[in-house]
């Protein structure tokens, strides 16, 4: 079984948000909410300034406390690529899974479920990529499945230098930055 | 600046307000207004058309699901958007479901900028409109009547008011915008840059940015070629203020001293004449007075131009050497938004030099020469001739003006000289944020005897008209074929997805029925726009059924390098490339740039730059709620070591107040590593003041306010605006 994963290349991202803007009209987030967002990372002292720029969502981590804590079993983990989802109809809004997560990657929809990136799994199960991967116009993101050595994620990860986000939680997360 | 201070919030009647409120509350009411059909068609539905939100006309399809409007995506055979949008364009849809759209025709009912009015029909409007335009025929003359337009929907109304008898149509995308930097490569090479712009960026093997923010600045096809110019590993050179995105990439950043660029530039030719680093055989064959050019330049060491730029001389050199290792695929970018200091035309000469001595004028991963398809246009009667010149450059004051110059029908519009200007057009151009001080805008306002406004949202310059025409929202209308020169040749079409949601109207419509109602309807030998569209795509073997399927045709692909067929050909005076320029000479202008001192920021004062995000088009996207919610307000940088003098902390609140006492809307503190600290950093396009702007209302500052000081290049008539300098006041 697939396990997919995303590679994003931060030298070539600008943080232009097509891909926060992609997502919302995809997946008709609601205003005043995002599945993914942006992180711009600033070190140094000017003019000797390094900048990581991020496109940040749901890690789809293989080891998901957010799954762990869910009371109802809302929060579970897909057939499908191992995806991390919400069944909205089981969900009662009790934001464990908020808490428990620690890339704050969820939210509570205005219709009282806990809310996150898909992996637009709508979209992959017919062949497509996920909204904010397909738009980028600097095509600096990928998606595909990490467990086949020939995907061109796990090609990017071993040619590449890249680093996941805060990998000390320990949840194993499945996006990683090429630096 | 009273006159502004004073100004009334938008006060529509009751009935208009209410309508935008039931809107907010019931969005499904908007919803339901966007089916394509009165029927709903099931499943999915694509339809090609291009994106308005800026005016770059990136080929778009857009998706209904069951007959509603879900998203919009890059058309895949559009050269310009190859199939990717930009934030703005994917977040279009927002454009349709705005609640503060305009929604009807609105006409004054009280005094100018009070921002009171009656909802009209358009019979009513037009009917108005009509009979103004007539009285000022008859008193001063068609002349009298000026157009300020942005963006290709403007051609119809163009059109109309050409066959009135106007002659004075101008856009503020030149004399405040990229005007300078067009005038710069014409008195070089003899062509301008164009839009979309001429760059081989994706094929540059060094790319120098001077100022162009691109990633932030998100011109969609210069943003996607710069991606793979970065993954091609090609040297980036950035100069700026501020360690901006394309900084980030750069394997060269300059941290220039604002208003420098030219010294800088200067130099860099300095190090590439006299270490012979330039295209030799190159120069020789196309150049014209490089001798004196070169004599010029010897004086313009680094050492020099760092006590100017505060560049250190190793790094001009260094920067140098790695673009002439790399020429003649090495391209300087023109920039675009080239108003800053009313020298900016000489200063687009010294960039077009650069590269002339790089060679990278006509070659792979320089500059190419585009190429466009071509209709002819639609066999309308003649326009009336007028004994009358026009009026935006009297005299040829600017002799090098190449564009009409807004400010100077603003300026004619105050004086009444060398004839009075009475009515005002202003189509989808936010006078009040494009134009530099607001005050005489204001003031030019106050002698017409009509103004009207066709647009999409009530901004600013809005409030201040006579009459307001709400136009339909680019998804819901047709425009004209967009041709653009570019790579290749394509044609694309804009045409309607959905319906508009109230009585907005398309602007052909609103051109057509206006000329009807001023008896000129024989210049509208067409029903609809349909039948004008059909009749220029029959003349080049096309059809409007087969473009509306397809949304791009793609024509012939010629050769665009001097290397692959191109003859190298300059339509200067001397036929050649001008490194020494004659016609500047006898205009008494420097034939080669120099530099000269820009004012100094009084104490505690710093130089106010502004720029683009990613997320906005100039002052005309911050209602949009999608785009509203990557970014609904904007940051006043200041550099840390500045912030820990002023006290100030991140995130806070400040007023900036600028040389003249002018004081902005509170606006968020961004204190960071990323800027200097002679100068302070904001986003243009925001702190809006029009009360009808709910979602944007109060939301950040506006720069524009606090340009009250302009710098008038006297080449071409462009304002520099980067010469206002602002302080900080505390909010309590």
């Amino acid at each position: 079984m697939a396990r997919y994963g995303m590679v994003i290349d931060t030298k070539k991202c600008v943080g232009c948000m097509d891909c926060v803007v992609a997502c919302k009209t995809e997946n008709n987030v609601p205003e005043g909410h995002n599945r993914d967002w942006i992180v711009t990372v600033a070190n140094g002292k000017f003019p000797d300034v390094n900048l990581e720029i991020q496109s940040q969502r749901c890690n789809h981590c293989d080891n998901t406390p957010c799954v762990a804590c869910c009371p109802t079993g809302a929060s579970h983990v897909h057939d499908v690529g191992g995806v991390v989802l919400v069944e909205h109809n089981m969900c009662i809004g009790c934001k464990a899974c908020l808490a428990a997560c620690p890339y704050d990657a969820r939210f509570v929809h205005p219709d009282g479920y806990a809310d996150k990136c898909t992996f637009c799994i709508h979209s992959v199960e017919k062949g497509e990529l996920p909204a904010c991967v397909s738009v980028c116009p600097t095509h600096c993101m990928y998606f595909g499945d990490l467990d086949d050595p020939n995907s061109e994620v796990s090609k990017l990860i071993a040619s590449r230098k890249n680093h996941p986000l805060i990998p000390e939680a320990g949840t194993k997360p499945r996006i990683f930055y090429l630096t | 600046m009273n006159s502004i201070s004073r100004r009334k919030f938008l006060k529509i009647t009751g009935f208009s307000v209410g309508a935008a409120a039931a809107a907010t509350a019931l969005s499904p009411m908007i919803k339901g207004a966007n089916r394509i059909n009165k029927e709903k068609v099931k499943g999915i539905q694509k339809i090609p058309t291009y994106c308005d939100i800026c005016f770059w006309k990136c080929g778009t399809v857009a998706y209904l699901k069951d007959g509603e409007l879900w998203k919009v995506e890059g058309h895949p055979n559009d050269p310009l958007s190859k199939g990717r949008l930009c934030p703005r364009g994917t977040g279009g849809i927002g454009a349709v479901s705005d609640p503060d759209r305009l929604r009807s025709p609105l006409i004054r009912t009280r005094e100018r900028g009070e921002e009171v009015w009656k909802e009209v029909t358009w019979d009513e409007a037009l009917g108005y409109i009509a009979d103004k335009m007539q009285k000022i025929k008859t008193q001063y003359g068609p002349e009298s009547v000026a157009s300020f337009s942005h963006g290709i929907g403007g051609n119809f109304l163009k059109h109309t008011l050409k066959a009135y008898g106007a002659i004075n149509f101008a856009a503020p995308s030149f004399a405040q915008c990229r005007g300078p930097r067009d005038v710069g490569f014409e008195l070089t090479f003899g062509e301008a840059i164009g839009s979309p712009e001429r760059t081989d960026i994706e094929n540059a093997k060094c790319l120098v940015l001077i100022g162009s923010h691109l990633g932030e600045n998100m011109h969609n096809t210069q943003v996607q070629e710069f991606a793979n110019a970065v993954q091609n590993d090609a040297s980036v050179i950035v100069v700026d203020p501020r360690f901006s995105v394309a900084a980030s990439k750069a394997k060269y950043y300059l941290p220039i001293k604002p208003g420098t660029d030219i010294a800088l530039l200067l130099a860099w030719m300095n190090v590439i004449v006299s270490e012979k680093l330039y295209d030799v055989d190159y120069v020789s064959k196309y150049g014209f007075g490089f001798e004196q050019f070169a004599a010029e330049l010897s004086a313009y060491t680094p050492e020099w131009a760092y006590t100017e730029t505060g560049i250190e001389p190793e790094l001009i050199r260094a920067s140098a050497r790695e673009m002439a290792m790399h020429k003649p695929a090495t391209l300087v970018h023109p920039g675009r938004h080239a108003t800053w200091y009313g020298d900016d035309a000489q200063r687009s000469r010294a960039i077009a030099l650069l590269n002339a001595l790089l060679g990278s004028w006509g070659r792979k991963g320089g500059f190419f020469y585009p190429a466009s398809y071509s209709l002819p246009g639609y066999p309308y009667p003649a326009y009336p001739t007028s004994t009358k010149e026009k009026l935006d450059n009297p005299g040829k004051k600017y002799p090098f003006a190449s564009e009409e110059i807004t400010t100077g029908i603003r300026e004619a519009t105050i004086t009444e000289q060398p004839y009075p200007i009475k009515g005002w057009f202003i189509y989808a151009t936010n006078l009040i944020h494009a134009l530099p001080n607001q005050e005489e805008t204001i003031k030019a306002i106050q002698n017409l005897d009509l103004m009207v406004v066709v647009d999409v949202i009530p901004s600013e310059i809005a409030g201040w008209a006579d009459v307001v025409l709400p136009e339909s929202v680019y998804l819901e209308r047709y425009d004209d074929l967009h041709m653009s020169a570019f790579k290749e040749t394509f044609i694309g079409i804009r045409q309607p997805v959905v319906e508009s949601p109230a009585d907005q109207k398309p602007n052909w419509w609103i051109a057509k029925k206006l000329a009807e109602k001023l008896g000129l309807g024989n210049y509208y030998p067409w029903n609809h726009v349909e039948d004008y569209l059909d009749h220029r795509l029959k003349a080049g073997g096309l059809s409007l059924e087969q473009l509306k399927k397809e949304g791009i045709i793609r024509g012939p692909k010629p050769p665009i390098y001097f290397e692959d067929g191109i003859v190298p050909e300059f339509p200067t005076p001397s036929g050649k490339i001008e490194f020494y320029s004659l016609q500047l000479q006898e205009a008494g202008f420097d034939p080669v740039p120099k530099f000269k001192r820009p004012e100094q920021a009084p104490s505690g004062y710093y130089r106010l730059l502004f720029g683009r995000a990613p997320v906005h088009s100039f002052s005309r996207t911050q209602s949009n709620r999608i785009l509203m919610d990557m970014m609904e307000e904007n940051e006043v940088w200041v550099n840390q070591d500045v912030a820990e003098k002023w006290g100030l902390k991140n995130a806070q609140h400040v007023r900036l107040k600028n040389q003249d006492g002018v004081v902005s809307n509170k606006i968020k503190v961004k204190v960071t590593e990323r800027i200097r600290t002679d100068c302070v950093y904001m986003v243009h396009g925001f702190g809006h003041n029009s009360k009808m702007l709910k979602g944007a209302f109060g939301k950040g500052a506006s720069d524009a306010g606090l340009v009250t000081k302009y710098a008038t290049d006297p080449l071409m008539g462009g304002t520099g605006m980067n010469v206002n300098f602002v302080t900080f006041e505390m909010e309590a």
